[in-house]
C-alpha cells in the first residue's frame, strides 16, 4: 500500500500543530503569539525587541531547564517552548505574519483558491521565470542571479509596505489587497527558492 | 521538579548536592567522557593516564568483550571479532550496510528487525550492542573517578545523524544503564566548549570533521543563548576515508591485489592512518608494508602526495558549507570565526581549505579531539541542576525535514529541516478511495521528492475511519519532535476522533521490550541488591520532590492557590512523608505520583506565571533604558 491519501489542504509546510484543544491542555489558550511576546498586534514588529524576548521566554520554559522534573512539567515545557518556537517563527517571517494577522481578524486565507487578475504582476512573473531559465546561459551567471535576486527584493519590499497600509487600515477591502499582496509575495518566495537552488548547483558544479 | 525549584529573585536558594554528570563523545575512532569538577570541565583519563578510548571492541567466546586500546591492538590479528567504527552502522538496515560495508572488514547477518548484526566468537552483536560496551566502559571510568554513580550523561551525536541514528544511540545509553539526559549535536557542543570560555558573540561556524562524519553548523551566539541556524553534513565521511585512499595508493605501490584478506586491509589501514598523522607534522614520512606472503614494501609518502589524494574529500565537505549558509541567510563575510572540531581537522590541507572558504583564522585552541566531550560536560553540569541560576541556553535544529509518502511515492514535507527545536507541526490529508477505513503512513527524512530517495523511519496503519466518500475523511497527522531531535507522530481521523500514535522507532531500532531483555539478563543474579537501590532512589527521589514543593508553597502557595487546593496539596505532601519512612519503595512512588497528580493545576499556573515574569521582567528594564 503506498500513500493512499492526498493532502487536505497544500500549503508552504505544516500548520502550527494544535495542543490548544483536544487532550493537549496547555495554559492559556486563548493569548495570541503577539500577547506571548508582549508585542503589540501589529503587521510591523520591532525584530530586536522579538529576538529578546523569545531568548527570555525560551530561558524560562525551555526542556533544558526541566529534564529532571515530573512527567507533567517536562511535558508542559515542551509544549511551551513548542509553541514559543513556532510564534517567533510566525512572527519573524513578514509572510506568515501576514497571514497570521488575517487568521486573527478572521479572514480565511486559502492559497489554494486564491488567484490574482493582476496583469502587470504576471507578466512580470513571466519575465522573471524567463530570466531565470536563461541564466545557465549567461555570460556571468552569478551576476544574472544578482539582477534576479535583486529585483525580487525590491518587489518584496513594495509588498511589504502595501501590506503595511492594508493592516494599518484593516476594513474588509484592505484585508481582501493583503490576502492578494500575501499570495504575490507567495511566488516570489518560491522564486527565491529556485534562484538560491540554482545557485547552489551552479556552485557545486564549479566546486 | 525543576519549575517548583524557580526562586524569586534575591531570594536564597537552598543549598544543594553536587550531582555527578558527565559528557560522552562516542565517537567513530575514539569516545571520551568529560566532567564538570570545582566548576572546571575536563576529560578524565583512565588508570593508565590516557583520556581517548578507542572506539574498538572485541568479542571472544565465553568472555565479556574488551573495550579500548587491548582490543585496537588485537585488530590485524583477529579482524572478524574485533569491532571498529562502529558508529558508521548505527541506525543503519542490512541494505544500507551493504551499500557501504564492502569496506568493512566483519561478517554480518540479518537480525530478526532488519537490523544487521555482526557475527563474532562472542556471538551475534548489533550495532548498539557494541556501542553500549563502549559506553559502559566510560561509565565505569567516570564512576571511578568521580566517586559516585553518574546522576545523568549527556552524550553526543553528529547534528547531521537523522532520528534512526538518534534513538540507536539512546538506545545504547539505556543498553549502558546511562541515564540519557540528551543527545546533544556535536558542533554545538563545541560551540559551548568555545564559548564559555570566551563569551563571544556573533556568527559562528563550527566544522567538524571527525573518523566517520562531518558536520558544518552556524551558530548565533547571544549572552548566552547559542542559537543554532542551520545545520548540514555528510554522515559518511571523515577522516577514515583520508586512511582508505592512502591505504587504496599503498596498495598500487606495493602491487597488492584488489582481494586483501581482512588482516591485511587493516594492516594497510593502520599503515596508512599513521602516514597521515605523521603528514600533520612532517612533509614526507617512510612507510613499510608487509605482504600476505611476508614480503615487504617500503617507499615514502610527502605531503603534497597526501594532499593530492586528500584534496577531493576535502572539497566534498565545503558543498555543505555553502547550503549552510544558504540555509542560514548567513554571507559568508558574517562569520566572525570558524571552529576546527574531530581529530581529522589536525591535518594542515582542511585547516588551510577551511580558513580560505570562510576567510577567517580556524580557532584550535581546545584540542579538537576533546571539545566536543567538554562540551557535553558543561551541558550535563547544567541539565542536572548544579547550576540553577547558569544563563546558558541551547536552541537546537533538526538537520533534515521529516515528512509523508503521499500518492505516487512522493515525499509531503511535515517539517522543515533546521527547525528549531522543540517543535511540533500537523498536517491534514483526506482518503483517495470512496468507503476508504485504513490508511497506511510512512515516515520518511530527507530533503529529496520521491520517497524511494529518503530515509524511511517507520510505517503505521490508522484503521476504523468511517467509511466516506473520497476526499471526506479529515485526517490529522501530528509530527512532535522533542529536544533531543526524536519524534513522534500522532495521527487522528477528526470526524469521529479515531486516534493512533507511535513513537517513531525505525525499521532498524531495537524495540523496547528487547532492550529491557538486554537489560534484565544483565541484572538478573542482583535482584536483591536491585530492591534496596530502588529503596534508596525513590527516597531520594521523595525527598527533593518535597523540598522543591515546600520552597515552592512557601513563595507563592498563598497567591496562587485557594484553601481547598492547598489543603489537597498538603495531605498529598503527609502521606509521601509517611510513605518516605517506611520501606516499600512502590509506596514510595504512589506516593510521589499522587503529590504530582495533587499539585498538577499548581504547576501549570506557576509556569504561567515564569511566562509572565520572564516578559514583564523585560518590559520594566526597557523601560528603565527608555
Amino acid at each position: 500500500m503506498r500513500g493512499e491519501f492526498q493532502r487536505l489542504m497544500p500549503a508552504a509546510c505544516g500548520q502550527p500543530a494544535d495542543f490548544l484543544s483536544g487532550s493537549y491542555m496547555a495554559a492559556d489558550s486563548s493569548t495570541t503569539h503577539f500577547e506571548l511576546f508582549g508585542l503589540p498586534q501589529s503587521f510591523e514588529v520591532d525584530l530586536g525587541l522579538l529576538d529578546t524576548h523569545y531568548r527570555e521566554l525560551q530561558r524560562a520554559v525551555h526542556p533544558d531547564r526541566f529534564v529532571t522534573a515530573s512527567d507533567q512539567e517536562r511535558r508542559l515545557s515542551m509544549q511551551q517552548a513548542t509553541q514559543i518556537n513556532e510564534g517567533y517563527q510566525t512572527l519573524r517571517d513578514p509572510l506568515k505574519r501576514g497571514r497570521y494577522l488575517l487568521e486573527l481578524s478572521g479572514y480565511r486565507f486559502d492559497d489554494q483558491h486564491h488567484t490574482t487578475s493582476d496583469a502587470v504582476f504576471l507578466m512580470e512573473q513571466m519575465e522573471l521565470r524567463e530570466a531565470l531559465a536563461e541564466v545557465r546561459e549567461a555570460d556571468d551567471p552569478f551576476g544574472s542571479l544578482e539582477v534576479i535576486m535583486d529585483r525580487i527584493a525590491r518587489d518584496i519590499v513594495a509588498l511589504l509596505m502595501q501590506l503595511q497600509d492594508n493592516f494599518t487600515v484593516a476594513d474588509s477591502h484592505s484585508l481582501e489587497a493583503a490576502a492578494e499582496a500575501l499570495m504575490k509575495m507567495q511566488f516570489f518566495r518560491r522564486l527565491q527558492e529556485e534562484v538560491m537552488d540554482l545557485e547552489a548547483d551552479l556552485e557545486d558544479e564549479l566546486a | 521538579m525543576a519549575l517548583l525549584q524557580i526562586s524569586e529573585p534575591g531570594q536564597a536558594t537552598a543549598p544543594h548536592e553536587h550531582r555527578l554528570a558527565a559528557g560522552i563523545d562516542l565517537g567513530t575512532t575514539n569516545s571520551l567522557v568529560a566532567s564538570v569538577r570545582s566548576g572546571v570541565a575536563e576529560t578524565l583519563p583512565d588508570e593508565a593516564g590516557e583520556h581517548l578510548l578507542p572506539s574498538v571492541v572485541r568479542y571472544a567466546a565465553h568472555e565479556s568483550p574488551v573495550v579500548g586500546r587491548e582490543a585496537l591492538a588485537a585488530a590485524v590479528d583477529d579482524p572478524l571479532n574485533t569491532i571498529a567504527s562502529v558508529k558508521r552502522l548505527m541506525g543503519r538496515g542490512v541494505a544500507d550496510v551493504k551499500r557501504t560495508g564492502s569496506r568493512l572488514p566483519y561478517e554480518f547477518v540479518a537480525g530478526s528487525s532488519g537490523m544487521p548484526l555482526l557475527h563474532t566468537a562472542g556471538g551475534d552483536v548489533s550495532p548498539v550492542e557494541v556501542s553500549a560496551a563502549i559506553l559502559g566502559q566510560l561509565k565505569q571510568r567516570a564512576e571511578a573517578t568521580l566517586g559516585g554513580e553518574l546522576q545523568g550523561v549527556v552524550i553526543t551525536v553528529p547534528a547531521y545523524f537523522d532520528e534512526a541514528q538518534r534513538q540507536a544511540t539512546k538506545d545504547a545509553g539505556r543498553l549502558a544503564g546511562l541515564n540519557v539526559l540528551r543527545l546533544l549535536n556535536e558542533p554545538t557542543a563545541a560551540a559551548v566548549a568555545y564559548g564559555l570560555d570566551q563569551g563571544s558573540e556573533g556568527v559562528i561556524a563550527i566544522y567538524d570533521l571527525g573518523g566517520g562524519t562531518f558536520d558544518i553548523s552556524i551558530l548565533r551566539l547571544n549572552k548566552g543563548v547559542f542559537e543554532v541556524l542551520s545545520t548540514a553534513g555528510d554522515t559518511a565521511l571523515g577522516g577514515d576515508d583520508m586512511d582508505h585512499l592512502v591505504a587504496g595508493w599503498l596498495m598500487q605501490q606495493a602491487a597488492i591485489e584488489d582481494d586483501a584478506g581482512h588482516s591485511q586491509m587493516r594492516h594497510l589501514l593502520q599503515q596508512a592512518r599513521a602516514a597521515k598523522e605523521a603528514l600533520s607534522g612532517a612533509v614526507s614520512t617512510g612507510i613499510t608494508v608487509t605482504r600476505a606472503d611476508g614480503t615487504t614494501w617500503s617507499g615514502n609518502l610527502t605531503r603534497a602526495q597526501f594532499e593530492e589524494l586528500a584534496t577531493p574529500l576535502v572539497e566534498k565537505t565545503l558543498a555543505p558549507c555553502r547550503r549552510a549558509l544558504r540555509d542560514a541567510g548567513i554571507r559568508v563575510q558574517e562569520v566572525q570565526a570558524v571552529v576546527m572540531v574531530g581529530g581529522s581537522t589536525r591535518v594542515p590541507l582542511v585547516r588551510e581549505r577551511v580558513a580560505r572558504f570562510f576567510a577567517a583564522e580556524p580557532m584550535v585552541d581546545i584540542d579538537p579531539d576533546r571539545v566536543v566531550a567538554v562540551g557535553a560536560a558543561i551541558q550535563a553540569d547544567m541539565l542536572v541542576g548544579n547550576k540553577p541560576d547558569d544563563e546558558m541556553l541551547l536552541l537546537d535544529v533538526i538537520p533534515l525535514s521529516l515528512g509523508l509518502e503521499t500518492m505516487g511515492g512522493l515525499t509531503e514535507k511535515v517539517i522543515p529541516r533546521n527547525a528549531t527545536i522543540p517543535t511540533a507541526r500537523a498536517q491534514e490529508f483526506t482518503t483517495f478511495k470512496d468507503g476508504q477505513t485504513a490508511m497506511s503512513l510512512h515516515v520518511v527524512q530527507g530533503e529529496r521528492e520521491l520517497v524511494d530517495d529518503c530515509r524511511s523511519l517507520a510505517r503505521f496503519e490508522l484503521r476504523d475511519i468511517p467509511p466516506m466518500v473520497a476526499g471526506a475523511a479529515r485526517i490529522r497527522v501530528t509530527f512532535q519532535v522533542d529536544a533531543d531531535g526524536l519524534l513522534n507522530v500522532t495521527a487522528e481521523e477528526q470526524t469521529r476522533g479515531v486516534k493512533s500514535s507511535i513513537e517513531v522507532k525505525p525499521s532498524y531500532g531495537l524495540s523496547d521490550s528487547e532492550i529491557e531483555a538486554m537489560l534484565k539478563a544483565s541484572l538478573a543474579h542482583a535482584e536483591d541488591d536491585r530492591d534496596a537501590r530502588r529503596l534508596r532512589e525513590e527516597q531520594v527521589e521523595a525527598d527533593r520532590v518535597l523540598e522543591a514543593l515546600h520552597a515552592a508553597l512557601a513563595a507563592d502557595g498563598e497567591q496562587l492557590l485557594d484553601a481547598d487546593e492547598r489543603a489537597a496539596i498538603d495531605a498529598a505532601a503527609r502521606a509521601l512523608e509517611e510513605a518516605r519512612n517506611g520501606t516499600e519503595y512502590r509506596a514510595i512512588k504512589q506516593a510521589i505520583e499522587a503529590v504530582e497528580r495533587a499539585s498538577s493545576a499548581y504547576v501549570e499556573r506557576r509556569m504561567n506565571t515564569t511566562i509572565r515574569k520572564a516578559m514583564a521582567g523585560h518590559r520594566v528594564d526597557e523601560f528603565k533604558s527608555s
